[in-house]
């Protein structure tokens, strides 16, 4: 099966102005296929969260270009980037970044509901369908703040499952869990990318994490070091 | 393309309406209080400019049409030269002030739109005399019947009866005042002495009394045909036609209306009580300024609790925006929380309004005022609630403004 390309960055550059004009990324090109889990590492400045907003859409001061799926996203403007992060881009953050009056099922729907593709009922249904393959069915309703670290992890990372993603972009999701709940997102990640055909980016600073990942972007500097280091695997 | 609409910016905005209720209460509470004032305020000035209108209408009509005095010319100028030019001191040209053809005049002035009351008046400058005693005073010769409908000199009587005036030919209707002065009651008989040394023995068939003492002093109502033969009239001779209109804020528009019509003076009652209308604009504007400063209060109050709430809930917002929320939504999921603070408050705010309105109303003021005038306004209501909405609007657009230009990528790296 020929590789299906996700996200291809090419020649991405990019400029910090405060307190003085730096160059946080020099020229990235790398590509991600369908179904990849890949991780970027690298030491704290280096720029790998930088190059994640990037790629995210979110950040759109930078040279060179980012195509998502084809689709060229640089210069386009923030309403379509918006429609196009909600529909085709999940997000999994280091602060789980849940919307803590909520409930965990009223969390997950909330994407596929400004999405607008399928009635409530049936966003209620995949919601759950999420959450039940998270192992959350029982915490559904509760107040997304009254759930654990990990617990919460796994309801955002059912979020950015909702509208069935091109990717999912997740910046430190294991930063602030234990080894336990690490694992489990971990394998839950693995188990998308490897079952579900789902396509990863992952930053970490946890190396063990990386080196169980498909495929480990290292950055210096804000350059790449080694872009294509295939993991073996455990 | 989305085939369903699933409001969720709504349902966010009621969530966190609903998640921190001391906060919408307490923004709600400032306009509350705001649209309270605002509306009792106004409502009391409406109800004061009523009753004092009420009390200039009932001696003032809308409108009067008369015979301005002539002056003459100082020089007088001829073209040929076959003329001699004349100097000569201004003074007032000694025609008669009465109105040509009056029934003409009522006629085409009734048939004006919104004119509701058309009436000839003869004026007559008067003395009542008691013995040797004389007092000056003013006589109306009128229609009784019209000239109720105009001023409802009903309910100033004291004493006799209104309508005994049409079946007595020399009967006068006297103010209080002139009848103590000359100590005279119903069924008594007074001497009266016109301007034109007509004298003539009225019959009083009753007294007046209207809350303006002066009046009271010097007025007299007889019948229209007793008025001109004091003036050594004819039965035509009218000196001024009274004219009421639908509305009379408006009158102004309709006197240079009926001034060009009649080719007489009209004359509005704001020209004729200009200082009275002064007076009563300042005491408008006044009010209107401190209620309205009152309502900014109120927006400030819930521009900082929705500042706060934005910056409580920054989080919210950038994950929102990472999720694909656009700009629009976030404005609208704010804008929405503040038009419910509005709303709630505008509903809080008219209940606590009719409290004090009701409240007011039962104040004793004495006098012929009697209780406060003050009232329901539909006007004023609507006023205060829409502008209380806009004032909630304008506050909670400013910082749902700010919200929607939160760049998430900033909150995310902190």
């Amino acid at each position: 099966m020929a590789a299906e390309i996700m996200l291809q960055a090419d020649k991405i550059g990019k400029y910090f102005y405060e307190p003085e004009k730096f160059k946080v990324l020099t020229d990235i090109s790398f590509t991600v296929n369908r179904g990849e889990f890949v991780t970027l590492i690298g030491k704290s400045g280096c720029g790998k969260s930088t190059l994640l907003y990037v790629l995210s859409t979110m950040d759109t001061d930078y040279e060179g270009t980012l195509q998502i799926h084809g689709e060229t996203v640089t210069g386009q403007n923030s309403n379509k980037l918006a429609a196009l992060r909600n529909e085709k881009i999940g997000f999994v953050f280091q602060f789980h970044y849940l919307l803590p009056e909520f409930s965990c099922l009223k969390n997950v729907m909330i994407p596929a509901l400004r999405l607008g593709t399928y009635s409530r009922e049936e966003i209620e249904a995949n919601a759950y369908e999420k959450l039940t393959l998270l192992g959350l069915k029982d915490h559904a309703l509760k107040l997304s703040s009254k759930l654990s670290g990990g617990e919460q992890q796994r309801v955002a990372i059912a979020r950015a499952l909702i509208n069935a993603p091109l990717i999912i972009m997740a910046d430190e999701p294991t930063g602030n869990l234990d080894s336990k709940n690490t694992d489990i997102v971990f394998d839950t990640f693995k188990q998308l990318a490897h079952e579900f055909q789902q396509t990863i980016v992952a930053v970490t600073h946890d190396n063990d994490f990386a080196r169980k990942s498909d495929r480990t972007i290292e950055m210096q500097d804000g350059k790449i070091l080694t872009a294509n280091k295939i993991n073996q695997g455990v | 393309m989305a085939k369903y609409q699933h409001h969720i910016d709504s349902d966010i905005s009621f969530t966190y309406i609903t998640s921190s209720k001391k906060l919408t209460l307490v923004a709600s509470l400032g306009v509350t209080i705001g649209i309270a004032i605002f509306i009792f305020l106004n409502s009391m000035t409406a109800g004061f400019s009523k009753k004092s209108s009420t009390i200039i209408f009932k001696s003032t009509p809308h409108i009067r049409v008369y015979k301005d005095d002539q002056m003459s010319e100082p020089l007088l100028r001829y073209a040929d030269s076959s003329h001699v030019a004349l100097i000569s001191n201004p003074k007032v040209v000694p025609a008669s002030n009465r109105i040509v053809d009056p029934n003409r005049m009522i006629d085409l002035l009734k048939h004006q739109p919104d004119v509701v009351l058309v009436m000839p008046q003869v004026a007559v400058g008067v003395f009542y005399n008691s013995g040797k005693s004389q007092l000056a005073g003013t006589m109306s010769g009128v229609h009784i019947d019209e000239a109720d409908g105009m001023f409802d000199i009903a309910s100033t009587m004291v004493e006799g009866n209104l309508s005994d005036l049409k079946i007595t030919p020399n009967g006068i209707l006297l103010g209080v005042g002139v009848a103590a002065k000359m100590s005279v009651k119903t069924g008594d008989n007074i001497s009266v002495t016109s301007s034109q040394h007509v004298t003539k023995v009225m019959k009083v068939v009753g007294l007046f009394k209207t809350n303006n003492s002066y009046v009271d002093k010097v007025k007299s109502y007889v019948n229209i045909s007793s008025a001109q033969q004091f003036l050594a009239e004819s039965p035509s001779y009218v000196s001024d036609i009274y004219v009421n209109v639908l509305d009379f804020d408006k009158a102004p528009a309709y006197s240079g209306k009926f001034s060009a019509l009649t080719g007489y003076k009209a004359e509005d009652w704001k020209a004729a009580n200009a200082s009275l209308v002064s007076g009563s604009n300042m005491r408008d504007i006044m009010i209107m300024a401190i209620s309205i400063s009152i309502l900014l209060v109120a927006g400030f109050g819930i521009y900082n609790i929705l500042n706060m709430t934005i910056s409580q809930k920054i989080n919210d917002i950038a994950i929102l925006k990472a999720m694909g929320f656009q700009g629009s939504d976030v404005v609208r999921i704010f804008l929405l929380q503040g038009a419910i603070i509005g709303l709630i408050g505008i509903v809080l705010g008219l209940m606590l309004a009719a409290l004090l309105i009701y409240l007011m109303s039962t104040v004793y003021v004495g006098s012929d005022i009697g209780y406060f005038p003050i009232g329901f306004e539909l006007a004023t209501v609507i006023n205060g609630s829409l502008f209380g909405l806009a004032v909630t609007l304008l506050a909670s657009y400013l910082p749902a403004r700010k919200a929607a230009d939160v760049d998430p990528v900033s909150i995310f790296r902190k």
